[in-house]
């Protein structure tokens, strides 16, 4: 184990030193002449090549290593592999734009995503580990008896890891299409080949040392190009300090854009757009139009977008740290009652999605699991509590610099992202000079373009780019291995046919992970939503699924079979239910609450279903009871009660 | 049997009272947020800086202290398990 420990130290300081030679040379290379192109093009082939060959290395056959890496991580590695699987696309290029755009509300992500580790440390993590098997399901499976309860948990994994996948695989695209300029579904399939190189042979085993190079390389690439916008800014290099002052800057200038004439002219000539438009549908919805029907619907619905956007950018703007900012005080109520519900659907789900739950059967001991969520945390939030600062200095930026400025002069990176349509610039009010109104920007652009903001070198957002896809791939290989260890291991093996050789296993387990891939990339390619809105659906799904079940299982030794089963329907059910009637069906929602929060109802309808029908039914047979008493001490030497 | 008793009913309380420091940090300083906006902290407007870096500090500190103390409440109790 020494040994082990200390070869790991030494590999992985050898591949930091590599890496930051790697990228100082490409700066050296890029300074001789190198072409912009060609830096995007090495960065990738680099860090692809790099994932493949810790990937080849590590292949296994053997069903231990394969699922839980031989439950030989340390605490530290698995806190830095826990750390990758965990921020994805959406935490990597999404959030800092999403709070760009929403401002304090916005930090509902930021403690949502690292609270919920909380929750995992005191309630979860050192009790799975003591039980000590391969999936979630398999808990549900031992604690709850026969296969209703493993089951419906592994419809939850599916239904919540799926959505997940789907998200990664969408980074991957808008990544790899940006920097190797390809088109965006050739982008995704590329990005697929990354993902299949580092799980499909090694399982586990090869996903954990892959992802502890990728968070190296994620967290440094996020932290790099804000040091620099930080030290441009205020000539000091911690970000994290001294964006407060930045903030004061921001608030001010705030106050200017609402005041100055050009920018109201700007705003009002979106006002009477949106008017406009609402007279258009108006006359659409007559009786007595000429359009058919199902052409006059889809009209409808695209000025009806059109007329949402056109009267978001009429609106004076509100101030970046304002909490819960509304014009009357019962909008500013309901604002602070969806962030409320967010924050706590965000952390219940972080406590309760099996890809990152597994993690903590890959440790040695239950001492080291419970070690291993503070370390996770505090890489975790090396990245999170950075990103409003991201989000800060980037206001800053195109507040003092970009608007105000003659839009013929823009500077380039508007042009290379407006090509992908993630920057729009439409001179409404035809002064020629760039308002607030007039600019929108796609929050994943915030990240991304941070670097040309800052006029950093191309190697920099070559980096980021890299990071970018570090995280992206990271979070994909962990679900994918989720989604296939849940089906092969929990369904195949478990349910369907006990006798399966080793192989057998691994083989279908390598199967379905392909399929599930591709199926996932598929879906990817199809363009839907944005990447985070279709996350946080996730949390929702996965806290209302698992949480309780989870929770009661180990703290409430009368939950039983017949409880549980009940409450994973009803929580699940009604967590589905109105994410759907709300976001498709036009549903007036219950509370003001937004549908990605779907999981406020979920969760304690999930919890008051278990002990209510457990109560009606008998307790559990002594053995089951002697399994909560198992898994609630690290070591018993008399197990009987 | 009445140490392992002991040792529950100590990981109960510390979980708790870890939960009820989780429950403020989180839920109760955002309820107040706009109340608490009049006060500056580092620079920052105080609910901002809590939501965006001190609520951050306190959850890893909770988990450290967890940790080392569960760590040290096993061997207190003998239930620690055998490093490999």
């Amino acid at each position: 184990m020494r040994t082990f420990v200390q070869n790991l130290r030494r590999y992985y300081s050898f591949f930091t030193g590599g890496f930051v030679m790697f990228v100082l040379t490409l700066a050296v290379a890029e300074y001789m002449g190198m072409p912009e192109q060609w830096i995007g093009w090495t960065f990738m082939a680099a860090t692809v090549l790099l994932y493949a060959s810790i990937g080849t290395l590590t292949r296994t056959a053997d069903v231990v290593e394969y699922y839980v890496a031989g439950r030989r991580v340390p605490a530290i590695y698995n806190g830095m592999a826990t750390g990758a699987d965990w921020m994805s696309a959406a935490s990597f290029i999404g959030m800092a734009g999403t709070l760009y755009a929403k401002g304090y509300d916005g930090l509902a992500f930021v403690m949502g995503w690292t609270g919920g580790y909380v929750l995992v440390a005191l309630l979860l993590a050192p009790y799975l580990r003591k039980f000590g098997e391969f999936t979630i399901p398999d808990f549900m499976g031992a604690r709850y008896g026969g296969h209703a309860a493993r089951s419906l948990a592994v419809v939850g994994t599916i239904l919540a890891s799926f959505t997940y996948v789907t998200a990664q695989i969408y980074g991957v695209g808008i990544i790899t299409s940006r920097f190797l300029d390809i088109n965006f579904e050739t982008g995704v399939f590329v990005g697929l080949g990354g993902i299949l190189v580092c799980s499909f042979l090694g399982g586990m085993r090869a996903v954990t040392w892959t992802q502890v190079a990728q968070y190296i390389i994620l967290i440094t690439a996020y932290l790099i190009p804000v040091v620099f916008m930080s030290y441009k800014v205020t000539n000091v290099p911690v970000p994290q300090l001294v964006y407060g002052s930045v903030l004061e800057k921001v608030t001010q200038r705030e106050n200017e854009i609402m005041a100055d004439p050009a920018q109201v002219s700007a705003r009002t000539a979106y006002g009477q757009r949106a008017a406009a438009l609402g007279k258009e549908i108006d006359g659409l919805q007559q009786p007595g139009n000429a359009l058919p029907a199902e052409l006059r619907q889809a009209r409808i619905a695209q000025l009806s977008k059109e007329r949402e956007s056109a009267e978001a950018k009429s609106r004076p703007l509100t101030h970046h740290a304002e909490p819960f900012p509304g014009d009357s005080a019962a909008e500013r109520d309901a604002a602070r009652l969806n962030f409320i519900a967010l924050t706590l659907c965000l952390m219940v789900g972080t406590a309760a999605l099996p890809h990152v739950l597994i993690r903590y059967y890959t440790t040695p001991s239950v001492k080291q699991a419970r070690e291993s969520v503070f370390w996770s945390l505090l890489f975790i939030s090396l990245l999170y509590f950075t990103a409003p600062a991201y989000a800060v200095f980037a206001k800053y930026e195109i507040y003092t610099n970009l608007i105000g400025s003659s839009i013929i002069e823009l500077p380039n990176w508007v042009h290379s992202w407006a090509k992908l349509g993630l920057v729009k610039v439409e001179d409404i009010n035809h002064d020629g000079i760039l308002q607030l109104a007039e600019l929108t920007l796609s929050p994943d652009v915030i990240v991304l373009a941070t670097p040309e903001i800052a006029g950093l070198p191309y190697v920099v957002a070559g980096l980021v780019a890299a990071g970018g896809l570090a995280a992206a791939l990271s979070t994909a290989d962990g679900l994918l291995l989720t989604i296939a260890n849940a089906l092969s291991h929990d369904i195949y093996y478990k349910i369907i046919n006990q006798n399966a050789s080793t192989a057998r296993r691994l083989a279908v387990t390598k199967g379905l992970l392909l399929a599930a891939a591709l199926i996932a990339a598929y879906v990817a390619s199809l363009k839907p939503d944005t990447i985070l809105s279709m996350v946080a659906w996730a949390f929702s799904i996965a806290g209302a699924c698992f949480f309780p079940a989870l929770v009661l299982g180990i703290f409430w030794k009368r939950a039983t079979q017949a409880g549980a089963v009940a409450g994973m329907i009803v929580g699940l059910g009604l967590t589905l239910y109105y994410l759907i009637a709300v976001k498709f069906f036009g549903m007036e929602p219950w509370f003001h609450i937004a549908d990605v929060s779907a999981g406020i109802f979920g969760i304690p309808a999930g919890f008051l279903t278990i002990v209510l029908v457990s109560l009606l039914t008998p307790a559990p047979d002594p053995q089951t009871q002697a399994l909560v008493e198992h898994v609630r001490y690290p070591r018993l030497k008399n197990p009987a009660v | 049997m009445d140490k392992r008793r002991d040792y529950w009913r100590k990981n109960l309380w510390l979980t708790c009272n870890l939960l009820a420091v989780w429950f403020v940090v989180t839920f109760v300083a955002a309820w107040f947020a706009r109340d608490l906006a009049v006060y500056t902290f580092l620079g920052f407007p105080l609910p901002f800086y809590i939501a965006a870096q001190g609520a951050l500090f306190v959850y890893v500190l909770i988990i450290g202290v967890y940790a080392a103390r569960m760590n040290r409440l096993d061997e207190d109790h003998d239930v620690s398990e055998q490093e490999r």
